[in-house]
């Protein structure tokens, strides 16, 4: 690597830290200078300070929207691929109900969220909003995927007698994965944002309430500090997430996909 | 493995295709009236311009596509799918998930040979192309002389009777597709194989050859055939010799005549037409 290149990468993390800071510094003396009364705008050293304070509490409602989260992330990518690979098998069963995919995918969760509450149990419904959210990437990207394998490679596989399930076990597949991972990508955000969406439109307390909860009860009673701990669980949670699944992508395309290679020039 | 000599007699042919026929949905008509005979043990080349339904005719050889009208007859009544046969297209086609060896395995793993049953067979097709310490790679870790060479490992590897090239080496440079030729006509020996191998290079297919297929613009008929009677240990000196040049040239007139022909017409010069003596 040469001098440039390292100076470079250096940079890349160099600086966002750098704005970081200085935004926290500002943030800090904006507060002091100014005389805000954190049930206003808190410093940043008393957000730190809560988020140690109240962490039994905010652990406990990070964890329950980390398994939502999880779960309606699994049930996305069982049901966006499951779905996909039926589609690919029947044109019938596509033209049936790709067109609801896509009525769920643009109608806002925000709104169909409190809808869901009404009939299903509250972790259901919270669940059923992460996973509504989620699936549509993964399943439109693993469709996409399936339909794009090497057409000569399909002839190929066709003049060695393969049956339709060794095309899709050694053929398709294989060519959606890094649609199909892209695809995950985005749901993993998204179901967070859908898991965030249905625990403020349910906004029912008790121990078993997620971070978003946390936020609206803490708007609630004025406790701004926490409500801002809160927030950046959740922040860094998305950021954990995004990484996660880029890391998976990259360890599972490192071998052979060009969006997985160091270019050398 | 038989070698070429026990071929049985040129007579009676491997596939014989009678009055075919393909047209598409969008109404292009690739082939008509296409009368061929593949005899055991030839290397024949079909040669034409772009479209004149090359191509289609070797997916209807392989009966990947069923023809129109006509006939597509093995000497042994079966059909292509019992045979077996060896595909090479214009790209290397490889999967890019798998490694070398998982590639030329492909074909086999597709019968149900499981992997280690199917090594010595794979690793004798990679040898066979030069490419028997390539077998771990990547198929993005090769050049692209050695991604064809893959693709034909892969073609050799169910030991198929019969070879359908389809324009293997148009997109590689001069000094790698010179090399493939001669290692081509090696395996063809070697093997004992019927090769069918199209291209749109009058050079190309008179180097290889026992036998050119001149076809016309679309739809592909047969226009000329030439037998090339140069014996087939062909290599560099071949290349410069009076008797290719002059070949070449008779193909190349064939090829033009063929180009401004109308439809239907055959050509008027004798069937057999070879070099020197």
């Amino acid at each position: 690597m040469s001098e440039a290149d390292r100076r470079e990468q250096v940079l890349r993390v160099a600086l966002p830290v750098a704005v970081l800071a200085l935004g926290v510094v500002a943030w800090e003396l904006t507060v002091r200078l100014m005389e805000i009364p954190p049930y206003i705008l808190p410093g940043p050293g008393l957000v730190l300070a809560t988020l140690v304070a109240d962490w039994p509490v905010l652990a406990d409602s990070l964890l329950v929207t980390l398994a939502t989260t999880f779960e309606g992330l699994i049930l996305a990518v069982v049901g966006g691929i499951g779905l996909a690979v039926l589609f690919t098998r029947s044109r019938f069963l596509e033209y049936s109900l790709y067109p609801y995919a896509v009525i769920l995918q643009v109608t806002p969760i925000v709104a169909i969220a409190p809808l869901l509450l009404i009939y299903l149990p509250q972790p259901a419904a919270v669940l059923a909003c992460a996973w509504i959210v989620a699936f549509f990437p993964v399943l439109a990207n693993t469709t996409l995927g399936l339909n794009s394998a090497d057409h000569n490679l399909v002839s190929l596989f066709e003049l060695y007698g393969a049956s339709r399930w060794q095309i899709l076990r050694h053929l398709r597949l294989p060519a959606a994965l890094p649609y199909m991972l892209g695809g995950i990508r985005i749901a993993g955000g998204l179901a967070l944002i859908g898991a965030v969406v249905a625990e403020i439109a349910a906004g029912t307390a008790g121990a078993g309430s997620g971070l978003a909860y946390r936020i609206v009860e803490s708007g609630y009673r004025l406790n701004i500090p926490r409500l801002f701990a809160a927030l950046i669980l959740l922040s860094v949670t998305g950021i954990v997430i995004f990484f996660a699944l880029s890391l998976l992508s990259h360890l599972v395309l490192r071998r052979w996909h060009e969006s997985a290679l160091t270019r050398e020039v | 493995m038989s070698a070429r000599s026990n071929s049985p007699s040129s007579s009676q042919p491997l596939v014989a295709l009678r009055g075919v026929g393909r047209s598409f949905t969008n109404g292009v008509t690739a082939l008509e009236d296409f009368d061929l005979d593949i005899r055991p043990g030839e290397f024949l080349s079909l040669l034409g311009p772009s479209g004149c339904g090359k191509s289609t005719a070797l997916r209807v050889i392989s009966g990947l596509s069923a023809p129109s009208r006509g006939t597509v007859q093995w000497a042994d009544g079966l059909g292509a799918k019992a045979h077996g046969i060896g595909f090479v297209f214009q790209e290397p086609t490889l999967m890019p998930w798998a490694t070398v060896f998982g590639n030329v395995h492909l074909p086999l793993r597709l019968a149900g040979v499981e992997r280690r049953a199917a090594a010595p067979r794979v690793m004798e097709a990679l040898a066979g192309v030069g490419l028997a310490d390539a077998a771990t790679a990547y198929p993005r870790e090769l050049s692209g002389g050695m991604k064809m060479r893959v693709s034909i490992a892969r073609a050799l590897v169910t030991e198929a009777r019969l070879l359908l090239m389809d324009e293997p080496f148009a997109a590689l440079d001069e000094i790698t597709r010179f090399r493939l030729n001669d290692d081509l006509l090696d395996l063809w020996q070697g093997l004992g194989k019927t090769v069918v191998f199209v291209t749109h290079s009058v050079f190309e297919s008179v180097y290889l050859s026992t036998r050119i297929v001149v076809m016309t613009p679309r739809p592909g008929r047969v226009f000329n055939e030439l037998a090339i009677e140069a014996p087939t240990r062909r290599d560099e000196r071949f290349r410069t010799s009076a008797e290719y040049i002059g070949t070449c040239r008779l193909v190349s007139d064939a090829l033009a005549r063929a180009m401004t022909a109308p439809a239907g017409a055959a050509a008027a010069i004798p069937a057999r037409q070879g070099g020197a003596p």
